[in-house]
């Protein structure tokens, strides 16, 4: 795991001091609120329904027990004994006051924590695969990148005043967990001709009102070429990316109005123009410095097989079904990376109480190399578990109420804050979480159901991606009343699809059991038990399900 | 209007010669980009350096071959939101290697003092807003003092955290290969 260096620690600590000497103005009024809030915002605080909420970025979704029990320790003293994972890396307390920000920006710069950028119209947190590192797919750790992205855009003086918020993820593994389809950039490191690692830099996707898939702009630019080639597509919509109407300015509207052939022209003459002395390249010594903090643990060497392992799964079903749908494959012989599912029966999904996050710091340290991930999908992640231990890791979740069997399944739902918090939204989201999770109470029903992702937003900000939900589900406000839309066919893998709306919105209580009635006809289309959800869609189209989504029960 | 050079008070406020008004035959004034491109050859016959204002969306690029001519450049921030205003100045400066005065007017609040330095700004008229009751050289100073060190290189030209590190990283490296 990357450590901050005199400088990294430096910095935001004088951001800190920077902060608080912003809130005192504000509190004293010489500061307007008007003239705060983009200020507030680069740190992460946002006003809410009730009350300020407070966004921390955990950079490529990188946690320690140390961290863990630090963010546990900020929501015991600073907020209600909560916080909540996004899909963006990032945790969220909701109740914070707005005269305690700076000294929590002190509390997390003590374990090299920070909330800078996690908001406003700035280079947001970099997001990157939960299970980098870990995984056999991925040609290469994409955290180094991440990091050194990170350095790069922390209070970059030229793009700290964009047209609208910027969110960039990189991965380097062939099947995309990190959604850099909907990002407004996108990176995935693949070789060249040459064999040369480097990246595809794909722009322009978002969801929002108006999504979009990125688009490739550039097939392969070198790791040396990376940070000016950014520095190229940053300043072109700095410049050219509208600014006369917030819905239209993101960089999706810019490469869709240009048409991505303009806009990758424009990029390449800047790029070509930029002098010696503008390029942006990191010192040799540099990339191999930060790079070293990203070396794979010292794994033991072990059996593929443990019979610890396997004789838990024989004497124990719930176990069982656990290790089915929440492990997952290690490059590693002997061992496996756990999915800590947040997404229990009947809460807000991606919730975790301080007593969870000092239970899984307590897992992580003892069994799980210190090293905790946050996955896009509002769970967590132990990306190196041994096989041997993985019973004792389940008991431990399991009493601490982490251990679900759901991970990717259809309890497993994605899900923004809603009208319970949130004073964007047009309808409650957690309420219709909860009762579409209740169609999967029987462990048996949901593990027939098999993948299924189910995504929910409470307004057309879309912070639950309701557009890549194999389900997706939107609410929307008909004259003071919450309705919701539903969607079908969106993903936000590598073969990520936007989601089409289906037709007139459905009330509240009619959500699930119309869900319901869809899951019913896809298991009847389905030939075999491995055709999933989405695949059928794929196979047959949306017609069968439209019908029965509006069939009357 | 207080007008800062170098964090300094100064004096050399322009007067903005609207578009359309006849050009005068001596003193001092600032002329917008469209104006500065439609008469350049009478603005450059005059025995005078020459000052240009830009608006967010001009292309300072159209002031390449005159910027040995040219001794002010004013950037408008329409809104202090507006980011456009630090590309020109990172333009002007490392693309153009423009040496005169680079000047931020329209909405300069303290908050956005230090990004503008850092783009290459040495000069900038405050908003009145961004001061109250407080000496407009003092929040220049405070404004541009938090941060020790950088990320970016930018027009300001300071050193990186990146290229420290490596600094302080090849003694270490010598006296192994010694």
């Amino acid at each position: 795991m990357y450590r901050y260096d005199e400088f990294d620690e430096t910095m935001v600590r004088e951001r800190a001091r920077q902060f608080r000497d912003q809130v005192e103005r504000r509190l004293k009024g010489e500061l307007r609120e008007e003239n705060f809030k983009p200020l507030r915002l680069q740190n992460g605080v946002y006003l809410q329904l009730h009350a300020y909420m407070y966004r921390i970025a955990i950079p490529y979704g990188q946690l320690s027990a140390k961290k863990l029990r630090q963010l546990a320790m900020i929501a015991d003293t600073y907020d209600k004994g909560y916080g909540h994972f996004t899909t963006r890396q990032n945790i969220q307390f909701n109740w914070i006051r707005l005269k305690d920000v700076p000294d929590v920006l002190e509390h997390l710069a003590d374990v090299e924590m920070h909330s800078i950028q996690t908001s406003g119209n700035c280079i947001r947190n970099i997001t990157s695969d939960h299970l980098a590192g870990a995984n056999s797919d991925e040609i290469e750790d994409p955290r180094p990148w991440c990091e050194i992205i990170r350095q790069w855009s922390t209070f970059h003086p030229e793009f700290s005043h964009l047209p609208r918020k910027f969110k960039i993820a990189v991965t380097a593994a062939s099947h995309d967990r990190a959604a850099v389809r909907v990002h407004d950039i996108g990176l995935h490191m693949k070789r060249n001709g040459a064999g040369e690692i480097g990246f595809e830099v794909l722009v322009g996707g978002g969801l929002g009102r108006t999504p979009y898939l990125g688009v490739t702009i550039r097939d392969w630019v070198s790791k040396q070429d990376l940070l000016s080639y950014l520095e190229a597509n940053m300043r072109v919509y700095n410049r050219y990316g509208r600014r006369d109407n917030k819905y239209k300015a993101r960089i999706k509207i810019l490469v869709n109005e240009l048409g991505p052939d303009e806009y990758r022209r424009q990029v390449d003459v800047e790029f070509a123009n930029q002098n010696a002395w503008e390029k942006v390249i990191l010192p040799e010594d540099e990339v191999e410095r930060i790079t070293a903090y990203f070396a794979p643990p010292k794994f033991a060497s072990l059996p593929a097989r443990s019979d610890t392992f396997e004789k838990a799964k024989r004497l124990d079903h719930g176990f069982a079904r656990w290790v089915k749908n929440n492990i997952r494959e290690h490059k590693i012989a002997g061992y496996a990376s756990v999915h800590i599912s947040l997404k229990p029966q009947g809460a807000p999904p991606g919730d975790c109480t301080s007593a969870q996050m000092h239970a899984i710091a307590e897992i992580a340290e003892r069994y799980g190399m210190d090293d905790v991930r946050v996955a896009h999908e509002q769970d967590l992640v132990l990306a190196h578990v041994k096989l041997d231990d993985v019973p004792a890791v389940y008991a431990a979740m399991k009493a601490v109420g982490v251990a679900s069997s759901n991970a990717g399944l259809g309890s497993d739902l994605i899900c923004c804050p809603g009208l319970d918090y949130c004073n964007l939204s047009n309808a409650r989201s957690i309420s219709v979480a909860n009762e579409i999770q209740a169609i999967f109470a029987d462990p048996d029903y949901e593990d027939d159901v098999g993948v299924l992702h189910v995504n929910i937003s409470g307004c057309i900000n879309a912070c639950g991606h309701h557009h890549v939900g194999h389900i997706g589900v939107l609410g929307v406000d008909k004259k003071g009343e919450e309705f919701y839309q539903i969607l079908l066919g969106g993903r936000a893998d590598e073969k990520a699809a936007i989601a089409d709306i289906q037709g007139p919105g459905l009330r509240h209580e009619d959500v699930a059991p119309a869900i319901r009635r869809m899951i019913e006809a896809y298991l009847q289309l389905r030939t075999s038990k491995t055709e999933k959800f989405i695949d059928v869609i794929a196979r047959v189209g949306q017609a069968p399900f439209k019908e029965a989504l509006y069939a009357s029960a | 209007m207080p007008l800062l050079r170098h964090g300094k008070l100064a004096d050399g406020v322009r007067l903005f010669l609207e578009d359309g008004s006849p050009l005068p035959a001596a003193g001092e004034f600032i002329v917008s980009a469209q104006r500065f491109a439609a008469e350049k050859d009478a603005l450059l016959a005059r025995n005078a350096p020459i000052a240009v204002r830009l608006g967010p969306s001009d292309d300072p690029m159209t002031l390449a071959d005159h910027l040995d001519r040219i001794s002010l450049i004013e950037v408008v921030f329409p809104k202090y939101t507006d980011g456009r205003g630090y590309s020109i100045a990172e333009l002007l400066r490392r693309r153009l290697g423009y040496r005169g005065e680079l000047r931020a007017v329209g909405q300069v609040l303290r908050d956005q003092l230090n990004l503008m330095v850092r783009t290459g700004f040495d000069a900038m008229i405050l908003d009145p807003a961004a001061l109250g009751e407080a000496d407009p050289e003092a929040i220049f100073q405070h404004a541009v003092g938090f941060f020790s060190d950088v990320y970016q290189a930018s027009a300001d030209g300071r050193e990186t955290a990146f290229a420290k590190r490596q600094k302080a990283n090849r003694p270490a490296k010598n006296e192994k290969v010694g």
